[in-house]
């Protein structure tokens, strides 16, 4: 018996002319939970698929319990107790709980006995772990944090020892991720080892016995987690030295910049989304919206922007009124000085087929600047893309290359300085830094910062709460479609999560 | 990884990938001969010779090029928005309508170079049109092109059959086709631009049209790269979220896609009516609408890529006649799967070897061309 759950020895993988991980050694130890940080594109999930049997290493061994394994499909890595939880879960939304949980691991090709089998197991499974779950609920009916403890449930029930934890609190609150962690305690208690991968360097202090970080392809260090420091680990994992706090000034708010008022504003299946959301922003002043993903954000945004037509309500962008409630034309609105960093820049804020500088004129392509007659001045266009990759250090520095190319980090620069560098009173922006590595987060941040004290008034979305709370000087928390409360830049982080499970919110509501 | 496969250079992207996919739809068709009991060399020889063996058989490969190049490039438009156009078909079909209108009212008076730009322009307007009401419904009312298109197809064709026995039809005449055109309606052959080559164009059909062709593919790269609307139909095509973030309006574009792509389509008729038979006749398109999509596919949507793809299949069409004519035990029926088999490569199983090629340029980095081709084949 060996005291390593799981040993990698030179695991070397490449894709092509990518090579994804570089000589990996790691050394998890039986009955603990170990961290496994790195940015987007450190070769993570590439590691944890291998060790899932998604892909094949090219060279290397794996070895748990101290014995060489071949794990070449899913199927083998679950047989050696590895179970995984992926950040998408792989449920099927109209089973239930049980359904999902013995889908695959059924008996035979009559079901009968296998569900009643299961729901015994089932039970002793939420017992031993104090995972209270319906095992007759509908997946689509539970909220995101039960989802999870199934996922986790299902691995369990096929009896992992082992447990990867794929960016885990990604669509948590704060209170179901504290939930989640004392979770994990449990399972390292019963003997279980943790393989948690995640970027939030937070919750590997809260929770981690060891962390291990990768750059580029590389394990760059293991450390001790009480022998660390975040400061440390985000250095290793950047390369260099980070800022980690954003520093700013007091903010000097002057006039309405974007009044809303009673927005209401339903989704393509009629479900009413926002729910008659009031606010004004000032010039000068960034205004956050924390919020569990899926409470409304996203559709606010969409209206305002004017993506979206509203139901009823009004906005007034720069002391003119928009009416949001029929078609709205987004180029107008930028016209009339709205800038706008959507959520999703895959699929919104940028083409990914296009080359670096198509992108740099989207939305904006109307202007008779980058225009000769009906014709593109390609001249203009490439000069205008140069100039905004030198400002904001987009890498590579080539404005012909294709913007899916591009890091996840420098794709978000492309549109943060279309966006920005034009100069628009009111800017609103969503995840500005979701699936963005660290030394990007810093310059991202920055610059919103910059772009509030030149007298933008920025309305921002974030699911990150701590993004919200270092950037905002006012914070408004979003549940179920509602503004349920309004706080300052000194909010503590427990006073936010409340509101954003809609616990504090009621009670406001009531009084 | 959200793509594991190393991007290809440029020349094995464009030329190598498309070269063995071809390569591998000829053996399988070769494979197809040998079952039939013929020899597949001999094929291949009647194919190749058919096409280029002789100034005449070059003109008549090119003659069909021409009108593939013109379905091709509507097909391809309109894909660039992301819609797909089934309606080629019909909207040149139709498009020989404001062919033989200008042709009908003007030939016993006016030149050829007077009525081929009147000729032109009808056969756009009349295309155009008819890709208007699909383009619309789609726009307007949701229902999808594919569908529509398809059923604009047969009523196109019910429409000509009634205009071309109550309507165009001569008095008297027993044919379902229009009078012939007197001078006016036909257009110069290109035997001088044959003849450069030392090539006789001896009755081939290939006419100034092929001229006009290449000029509206260069219009059309144009329109797609370098104007603000086709800036505009990309961005759609790639990503309607974006598109409308961008302040695009889907209506507006889908509609004057369709008009634009029905209008390509729609000036192939002046091919086979003005350059070909000087009349317009029944089922005058003979499903180039649809060998237009195949050639777009082929060429991937490029006015680069339409060129020799279409000529390819003016090779496969005259090649094919040819070796359905030396060859009795091949039917015309044959020629038909082997164009198939080459759509079915080129067009629907173009990623096939992809992978495989990767991971050779991947592997073993510089090496020569034939020895990819061969481990790709």
């Amino acid at each position: 018996m060996s005291d390593l759950a799981i040993e990698l020895r030179g695991i070397d993988k490449s894709f092509g002319l990518v090579h994804a991980n570089k000589d990996i050694n790691v050394k998890v130890r039986k009955g603990t939970i170990h961290g496994i940080i790195g940015e987007n594109g450190a070769g993570k999930s590439t590691l944890m698929s291998i060790l899932y049997g998604f892909y094949q290493a090219d060279r290397g061994d794996i070895l748990i319990d101290g014995k060489t394994v071949t794990i070449k499909d899913p199927n083998t890595a679950i047989a050696s107790g590895i179970g995984m939880v992926h950040q998408h879960f792989m449920l099927v939304e109209n089973f239930t709980v049980l359904e999902n949980i013995m889908l695959g691991a059924e008996d035979s090709q009559v079901l009968n006995t296998s569900i009643s089998k299961a729901r015994v197991e089932l039970k002793r499974l939420e017992k031993e772990y104090a995972l209270e779950v319906n095992p007759d609920a509908l997946i689509e009916e539970l909220p995101v944090g039960l989802q999870q403890r199934v996922e986790i449930l299902k691995a369990l029930y096929r009896k992992a020892d082992i447990l990867i934890l794929d960016e885990p609190t990604g669509v948590l609150t704060p209170a179901e991720a504290d939930h989640l962690f004392r979770i994990l305690g449990q399972l390292k208690a019963q003997g279980k080892t943790i393989i948690l991968i995640t970027h939030k360097l937070r919750e590997i202090m809260a929770i981690t016995d060891e962390v291990s970080v990768m750059r580029r392809g590389e394990m760059v260090a293991t450390r001790n987690t009480r022998e660390t420091s975040v400061e440390e680990l985000a250095e290793l994992m950047v390369g260099r030295r980070v800022l980690l706090r954003v520093e700013k000034g007091e903010a000097n708010p002057g006039a309405v910049k974007l009044s809303v008022k009673n927005l209401t504003v339903r989704d393509s299946r009629g479900v009413t989304m926002v729910d008659n959301v009031s606010f004004d922003i000032r010039a000068g002043e960034i205004v956050g919206i924390a919020g569990v993903a899926g409470n409304g954000q996203s559709e606010l945004l969409e209206a305002i922007s004017g993506i979206r037509r509203a139901v009823s309500g009004s906005v007034v962008l720069n002391g003119k009124s928009v009416d949001v409630t029929a078609h709205v034309d987004p180029g107008e609105l930028r016209v009339q000085g709205l800038g706008h960093v959507p959520e999703d820049r895959h699929h919104v804020g940028l083409v990914l087929k296009f080359d670096e500088s198509e992108n740099a004129i989207l939305g904006y392509h109307r202007d008779k600047r980058y225009l000769n007659g009906p014709f593109l001045n390609m001249d203009a266009i490439r000069a205008e893309a140069e100039d905004k990759i030198q400002k904001y250090d987009i890498r590579p520095p080539n404005a012909k290359l294709k913007t899916a190319n591009f890091s996840g980090g420098n794709q978000q620069k492309i549109v943060l300085a279309r966006e920005m560098e034009r100069g628009p009173d009111v800017l609103i922006i969503g995840q500005p830094t979701r699936g963005v590595d660290v030394g990007a987060i810093e310059f991202i941040h920055k610059r919103i910062i910059e772009m509030r004290d030149r007298g933008m008034a920025v309305l921002l979305v974030s699911v990150e709460l701590d993004e919200i709370r270092a950037l905002s000087d006012r914070i408004l928390v979003m549940f179920a479609g509602r503004v349920v409360g309004e706080r300052g830049a000194d909010a503590t982080e427990g006073e936010l999560g409340l509101l954003m499970a809609g616990v504090e919110g009621r009670k406001e509501a009531a009084e | 990884m959200s793509n594991p496969y190393a991007k290809l250079p440029n020349w094995a992207e464009y030329g190598l990938i498309p070269f063995v996919n071809l390569v591998v739809a000829f053996l399988v068709a070769g494979l197809v001969v040998l079952l039939v009991g013929e020899n597949p060399l001999d094929a291949a020889y009647h194919m190749v010779n058919g096409a280029f063996g002789r100034g005449e058989y070059i003109g008549f490969t090119l003659y069909y090029a021409t009108t593939f190049i013109f379905t091709g490039l509507s097909v391809a438009v309109a894909f660039h928005a992301g819609l797909f156009n089934i309606g080629s078909e019909g909207q040149a079909y139709i498009g020989g309508i404001g062919v033989t209108l200008a042709c009908l009212w003007l030939d016993r008076t006016m030149p050829w170079f007077v009525v081929f730009p009147l000729a032109i322009i009808g056969s756009a307007a009349f295309g155009a049109l008819w890709a208007f009401l699909p383009g619309w419904l789609q726009a307007k009312r949701g229902s999808h092109i594919v569908i529509t298109t398809i059923m604009f197809n047969f009523i196109a064709s019910s429409l000509m059959v009634y205009l071309l026995t109550r309507v165009l039809k001569p008095l008297g005449s027993m044919a379902p086709q229009t009078r012939t055109f007197e001078a006016g309606g036909q257009l110069p052959k290109l035997d001088w631009l044959l003849s450069i080559f030392g090539l006789d164009i001896g009755n081939a059909p290939f006419n100034i049209s092929f001229l006009l062709a290449l000029l509206v593919a260069f219009g059309v790269w144009t329109l797609i790269w370098r104007t603000r609307f086709g800036y505009e139909l990309r961005t759609m095509g790639h990503s309607p979220s974006a598109a409308r973030y961008a302040g695009i309006s889907e209506t507006r574009i889908t509609i004057i896609v369709m008009m634009i792509s029905g209008g390509l389509a729609g000036m192939m008729a002046l091919n086979p009516i003005m350059g070909e038979q000087f009349r317009m006749q029944l089922d005058f398109v003979q499903g180039a609408g649809f060998v237009g999509i195949a050639v777009a596919l082929m060429g991937r949507s490029h006015p680069a890529g339409i060129i020799p793809a279409a000529i390819l299949f003016g090779m496969l069409y005259q090649g094919g006649a040819e070796i359905a004519f030396e060859m009795p035990a091949i039917s015309r029926d044959m020629i038909v799967i082997i164009q198939g088999l080459v759509i079915l490569f080129a067009g629907a199983l173009e990623n096939m070897f992809r992978p495989a090629i990767s991971r050779f340029f991947a592997g073993l980095g510089q090496r020569s061309a034939t020895a990819a081709q061969t481990k790709g084949a």
